[in-house]
């Protein structure tokens, strides 16, 4: 079977502006040579810290940017180029949770009309009676439609996102760190309730995070970029247990854990482990950058 | 291994460098922490631990005098060898132990960074004020020292490098650099590795966890992130509701825990067991917002054991340093 989302050879670089007038424009490679199968129904995870490219892949799967070179198979169908009037089935077919969904839900409008808005965008014959099942397979009571976004807590906002993301039932949902703005104790629940929707509308999961201990629980493959590079991929046991590249094994030693900390493993222990675990972590571009301006 | 998780032994014997008794804090008729009593030994490092609206940021900046206008606290904060309580402490008496005797770390660099000034000289700026060095050349040199004693790369340059040309790690590690600075008896830090990547928080970690022990200060180390206080802290306090559910090391915490919240807390964050069909242990509902939990036991709306008892708090159990509030938990023992 051929995968749902084939990615071969993606490139993005961003080009700067100019920082003097003499001066020549410098480009950020935000993505270099990435390659990466996503197979229908698959939990697909994507790990790295900031400035991995990790954003900047998603926004090339959403068809949200355009990659400088390479190209993007969705269902057979070439994204990469693809003007917008050709990406409706995407549109469709994938959507969004984000981190912060006090930031990606319109604060005057009513949840009704926030989970209802997909719908009618696609002329949905009964989008009222489609609202309802929405929110309640998300666990929200259907009271809660007559409200706004800041009536809610951080938890159940996030599913209101969720609900506004499944309204067009789509095939793929990119969920891009949908739990690290919330508490540890309303996180599980959000983590089961998206498991669980995962299961029962079959869904391709694409799970984006720099927790590395969510991942590890969510996903059955994982891709590790560093510095738009993607260093590793494979099944997320196998990752885990044993990381091959360098980096994989400086993040994964870098996490802190209660097991850890209660078999005698202290700060200072644990930053033993990731420097014994790879090269140098101050490699890092942004610090040398400013060193050197 | 296990026998060294003791530490409540010296603090009887020791004065404590700082003791909170009966602290709340209040905003109009909101009663946002109530009846929080802790001490901390000389060099103990202490975890608080809680989520949003818990408390635990409101009993830091009442340590500090930073509570905004409309906000007052009650109680008593004592800090040793200050004569006065730093409860009703005027602005005057706290800038005078404020980087000196007591610093802290904030979650976000960025805006605890003077963005128009140069590192170099904001290091400087806290020795000064303070007059632990004499002149601004003294000052400067101590500060590239400080830089250096955090592992910044180049000291030198770094000190003239102003906030925006740092990385994340490299700005929070100067604010760590300027909370040590004058080696304060006691460092408070409020999630200062949550903005963090996960390889640089094992740095920043390490480095609190040094400088400390060198200089010999206490730590009150606040956060959400259960594993990450099971790293650096020996004792923990659990906060929910403005109030202190449970306290213990972290050993007795973390693997015997009597509150069922932090029962609920350990299981939601261990995402390494499998539990029923491949889900993950929750606690029901949501935090309540900040000033409208429950009466009696502020946790018994999302308790599974709350019986009509709750309705009344909860007396603590145990001994301050190791104990908890729940009138239920006994029966599991």
């Amino acid at each position: 079977m051929s995968p749902l989302i084939q990615v071969r050879d993606l490139t993005r670089v961003y080009r700067r502006p100019r920082t003097s007038l003499t001066g020549g424009r410098h480009s950020v490679v935000a993505l270099r040579d990435v390659s990466l199968d996503i197979q229908a129904g698959e939990r697909f995870g994507i790990v790295g810290e900031s400035g991995s490219g990790k954003s900047t892949l998603i926004r090339l799967l959403a068809g949200l940017d355009q990659p400088t070179s390479g190209s993007i198979l969705f269902d057979g169908h070439e994204i990469a180029g693809a003007p917008e009037r050709k990406l409706g089935f995407l549109r469709r077919q994938l959507q969004f949770v984000f981190q912060d969904p006090m930031g990606s839900l319109d604060p005057r409008m009513r949840v009704r009309h926030i989970v209802a808005e997909p719908l009618v965008a696609q002329g949905h014959p009964n989008p009222a009676q489609r609202v309802d099942e929405l929110l309640e397979a998300v666990g929200l009571s259907p009271a809660a439609a007559d409200r706004f976004p800041h009536q809610f807590s951080g938890g159940q906002r996030q599913r209101i996102s969720i609900a506004r993301a499944l309204a067009p039932q789509p095939t793929v949902l990119v969920a891009d760190e949908p739990v690290s703005a919330l508490d540890v104790s309303v996180r599980a629940q959000i983590l089961n309730l998206l498991l669980d929707l995962a299961e029962e509308f079959s869904l391709t999961l694409i799970f984006v995070s720099h927790d590395l201990a969510v991942v590890r629980r969510i996903c059955d493959n994982v891709g590790v970029l560093h510095h738009g590079e993607l260093v590793e991929h494979g099944p997320t046991r196998q990752l885990y247990d044993q990381p091959r590249h360098a980096y994989t094994r400086r993040l994964v030693a870098a996490v802190p854990t209660i097991r850890k900390a209660l078999s005698g493993v202290d700060a200072e222990e644990l930053a033993r482990g990731v420097l014994s675990a790879g090269a140098d972590p101050t490699d890092d571009p942004e610090e040398k950058a400013a060193l050197e301006s | 291994m296990s026998t060294e998780t003791q530490p409540t032994s010296v603090e009887h014997t020791v004065k404590p460098v700082l003791a909170v008794e009966k602290l709340s804090v209040h905003a109009g008729d909101l009663t946002l922490v109530e009846d929080v009593s802790f001490a901390i030994g000389a060099g103990e490092r202490v975890g608080l631990i809680g989520e949003s609206g818990s408390g635990k940021s409101l009993t830091a900046t009442s340590l500090m005098g930073l509570l905004p206008d409309g906000v007052h606290s009650e109680g008593s904060i004592r800090l040793d060898g200050v004569e006065h309580d730093l409860v009703g402490a005027t602005q005057k008496q706290f800038s005078g132990l404020r980087g000196r005797r007591m610093a802290m770390v904030f979650q976000e660099p960025m805006t605890a960074l003077n963005p128009t000034m140069r590192v170099g000289d904001q290091v400087a700026e806290v020795m000064l004020i303070h007059k632990t060095e004499r002149s601004r050349a003294d000052a400067r040199t101590a500060a590239i020292r400080s830089l250096e004693r955090v592992r910044l790369p180049d000291p030198e340059k770094i000190a003239r490098a102003y906030p925006h040309q740092l990385s994340g790690g490299q700005r929070q590690r100067v604010v760590l650099a300027i909370a040590l600075a004058n080696g304060p008896e006691l460092l408070l830090c409020d999630e200062p590795t949550t903005a963090l990547d996960v390889t640089v928080q094992a740095h920043m970690l390490d480095l609190i966890s040094t400088g400390i022990r060198e200089r010999g200060s206490a730590l009150l180390f606040i956060t959400h992130d259960l594993a990450v206080v099971a790293t650096i802290c020996e004792r923990v306090l659990v906060m929910y509701g403005g109030r202190i559910v449970e306290s213990g090391t972290v050993r007795e915490v973390f693997t015997n825990p009597r509150h069922p919240y932090t029962q609920g807390l350990i299981a939601a964050s261990d995402l390494e067991t499998d539990h029923a069909g491949g889900r993950l242990v929750t606690i029901p509902g949501s935090v309540p917002p900040a000033g409208s939990f429950p009466s009696g036991c502020v946790f018994r709306t999302r308790c599974d054991l709350a019986t009509d008892q709750c309705a009344e708090s909860p007396l603590w159990t145990g001994e301050p340093e190791r104990g908890f509030a729940c009138w239920n938990s006994g029966e599991h023992t």
